[in-house]
């Protein structure tokens, strides 16, 4: 499914190297999280995937079902089925979020030859998603996350890949300003969405949602590389030591 | 102070130019007044004050430059709206496209009827709201409007109107160069809606003067037409009294000079004024000018300034805004927001914002800024599928929005969405 190899990233603005060679296979069907201390180049990996501006590919590849994923614009990687959660979640202030979510779902069906979502249809729909992630009413009718809490925010980003149904999902640090129980609902789902042909790559500081969203794989990434690869067990050790000893053993 | 020679000289050589309305009426005194006013300040020009950022010259002139008519290839705006329709071509009114003056709560009549009887009640308005606007910034354009208009419509509503009156300005003729004046005098408790639209003329000079009594309310929603070369300057001179509402919105898209002035004095308590202003402007031969005045002379009184543009390939918006707040004017709330969206290097947006406050217990703010496309923003709606140019398109209506929110009503707020969304469209 997404294929990483030997990823290198400057930054575009000043001379500084952010991701020093990420290598990184996704098989379909699989769930795989990083974990790596603050500033390691996590939320960076996630931009350049989805083609956030600022950076510069000084080197390697990323591809997505064999598609050069660097070599197209961010709506086309979403068409090609590429989804990021955003760290940070942005408030458009004058754009509703019914509005941005329907022309969203049209874009990407217009683009992969699909007919457009009549009114009717699309409501339904949004609103039977809307509940189970109990997003309520008032909040689909607001300007896209103006005044949404944190957690609010977390919970409209999976709405929107729920209704976008995306074949390769990065969530990045999806858990964190989330409560127990919204947790659980966003790890639902997540859940609810796994399946043969789709794949996640769940970028996380906490064993926590890991309970939840058991992982196949998990990456440690340390200074724009990923240090070592295990199963869940090795969020256990993190959660447990921290990250002194992996990153000592792999010096 | 003796005027300057260059002004004088052109003064001189525009009113040249003009035949002066023939005849007695009740209005011979107001424009005799107009003309030694003009006289006196002499017509505008580039080094005054509050036309440093928009050149005069072409509204000066004797001629109107000439302006291509612009074909529409769009339905006429409010066409589903039920109206009385009164209808000026090049500022000429024309009774065969109009509808019949009459709605109940109203009573219109073209100026030039009432013009022809002896004694009218606009006497009162005419000319009268106008001069008080002259003070303290010197609006000759205006003062030129009182002095040579024969045309243009004089409204009175008596109680809640039936249906809003639509002010239609085609424009057919190249070299146009028209002269309206408008005057309204809405009644203690009555309720009335203006509409107008189109370009005009070549060269428009319009004049609305609105009074309006204790508890009255008045609406106003304005769309400038689409054509690419008309030059137009515009006054809006409001009283209001007591417990009185005013709301005016204007969209302009296109035009190749635009100078929209809104002089508004509130003199009784707890009055509203809202004033607001849209406007999207493509090249280097669009310029818009809102010039903005707003009095407050009584206790408790609100007033809302909000105008927002969206400016690229080099298109030019100035802002001037003013709320006075005058000794005793007490519990007073003013705001006012002017802003700009450059979609690029090229385009510019000049604003002279200004407070100016002689009571203590006052809440006013103003804030002014200029900026581009959100770049993060842009990228969110990207990574979800939104191609470049409709999330551009997204962002853009989404920055008129708090403009377009002033617009009571949803069905002409529509119109003008779809106007505006046309506009986008065609330059996509
Ligand atoms: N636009 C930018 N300008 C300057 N520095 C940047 C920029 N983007 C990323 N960086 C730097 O790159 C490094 C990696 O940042 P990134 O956000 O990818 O880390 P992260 O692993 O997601 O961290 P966290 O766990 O705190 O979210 C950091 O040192 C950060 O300061
Ligand atoms: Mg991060």
């Amino acid at each position: 499914m997404l294929e990483i190899k030997n990823l290198a990233v400057d930054l575009e603005e000043e001379d500084k190297s952010i991701l020093k060679g990420v290598d990184l296979t996704i098989e379909p069907g699989k769930v795989h999280a990083i974990m790596g201390p603050n500033g390691s180049g996590k939320s960076t990996l996630s931009y350049v995937l989805s083609g956030k501006g600022g950076y510069e590919v000084t080197g390697g590849s990323a591809t997505l079902d064999g598609a050069d994923l660097l070599d197209m614009e961010p709506e086309e990687r979403a068409a090609a089925g590429l989804f990021l959660a955003f760290q940070y979640p942005v408030e458009i202030p004058g754009v509703g979020n019914m509005t941005f979510l329907r022309t969203a779902m049209n874009a990407q069906r217009k683009a992969r030859g699909e007919e457009e979502l009549s009114a009717g249809d699309f409501l339904k729909l949004v609103r039977e998603k809307a509940k189970t992630l109990k997003i309520d009413a008032d909040m689909l009718k607001r300007p896209v996350n103006v005044g949404f809490s944190g957690g609010e925010k977390k919970r409209n980003e999976i709405l929107q890949m729920a209704m976008l149904e995306p074949r390769m999902c990065v969530l990045d640090e999806t858990d964190s300003g989330l409560d127990v129980d919204a947790m659980k609902l966003v790890a639902e789902g997540v859940n609810a969405l796994r399946s043969e042909g789709r794949s996640f790559l769940v970028i996380t500081h906490y064993q926590r949602l890991l309970d939840h969203i058991q992982p196949d794989v998990v990456h440690i990434m340390a200074e724009g590389r990923i240090v070592k690869s295990g199963g869940p067990e090795l969020a256990l050790e993190v959660e447990n030591n921290g990250y002194a000893d992996i990153l000592a053993e792999v010096a | 102070m003796a005027l300057p020679q260059v002004k004088q000289d052109a003064t001189a050589a525009r009113l040249d130019g003009i035949t002066l309305p023939q005849g007695a009426s009740w209005a011979s005194h107001a424009r005799k007044n107009a003309l030694s006013r003009v006289n006196a300040m002499g017509l505008p020009h580039r080094r005054d004050e509050y036309w440093k950022f928009t050149d005069p010259v072409t509204l000066v002139q004797p001629d109107a430059p000439k302006a291509a008519v612009f074909q529409q290839d769009e339905a006429p705006l409010f066409e589903d709206v039920d109206r009385v329709k009164v209808v000026f071509v090049d500022g000429v009114f024309d009774a065969a496209q109009s509808s019949d003056l009459v709605a109940e709560g109203l009573e219109i009549e073209r100026l030039a009827d009432a013009l022809a009887t002896d004694i009218h009640w606009a006497k009162d308005l005419y000319g009268v709201l106008e001069t008080r606007g002259q003070m303290p910034v010197a609006r000759p354009l205006a003062a030129l409007n009182t002095a040579t208009a024969t045309d243009g419509v004089v409204i009175r509503a008596t109680g809640k109107a039936q249906k809003p009156v639509s002010l239609i300005y085609l424009h057919q003729n190249e070299t146009s160069d028209a002269v309206i004046h408008n005057v309204i005098r809405v009644e203690a408790g009555a309720e009335v809606t203006l509409l107008e639209t189109g370009p005009a003329a070549a060269r428009f000079s319009k004049v609305l003067e609105v009074d309006v009594a204790d508890g009255g309310k008045f609406h106003h929603v304005r769309a400038q037409g689409r054509d690419h070369e008309r030059r137009a300057v515009t006054h809006c001179f409001a009283r209001i009294d007591s417990g009185s509402l005013f709301k005016s919105f204007t969209l302009t898209v296109n035009g190749s000079l635009t100078r929209n002035e809104c002089v508004i004095e509130i003199v009784g308590d707890e009055a509203i004024a809202h004033v607001a202003g849209a406007c999207v402007g493509d090249g280097k031969d669009f310029h818009h000018d809102d010039t903005v005045f707003v009095t407050h002379d009584a206790v408790n009184c609100e007033s809302r300034q909000v105008f927002k543009k969206v400016l690229r390939n080099g298109a030019v918006g100035v802002f001037q805004g003013k709320i006075l707040v005058k000794e005793g004017a007490q519990k007073t709330d003013g705001y006012q927001i002017s802003q700009s969206l450059l979609l690029d290097g090229d385009s510019q947006f000049l604003a002279k914002p200004e407070l100016e406050i002689y009571a203590d217990d006052v809440a006013c703010s103003h804030g002014s800024t200029s900026g581009a496309i959100d770049e993060t923003a842009l990228f969110y709606l990207r990574s979800r599928g939104i191609d470049h140019t409709t999330a551009t398109n997204l962002l853009t209506l989404a920055f008129l929005a708090e403009a377009l929110e002033e617009i009571e009503d949803d069905v002409l707020a529509g119109a003008l969405q779809d106007q505006l969304e046309g506009w986008l469209a065609r330059r996509s």
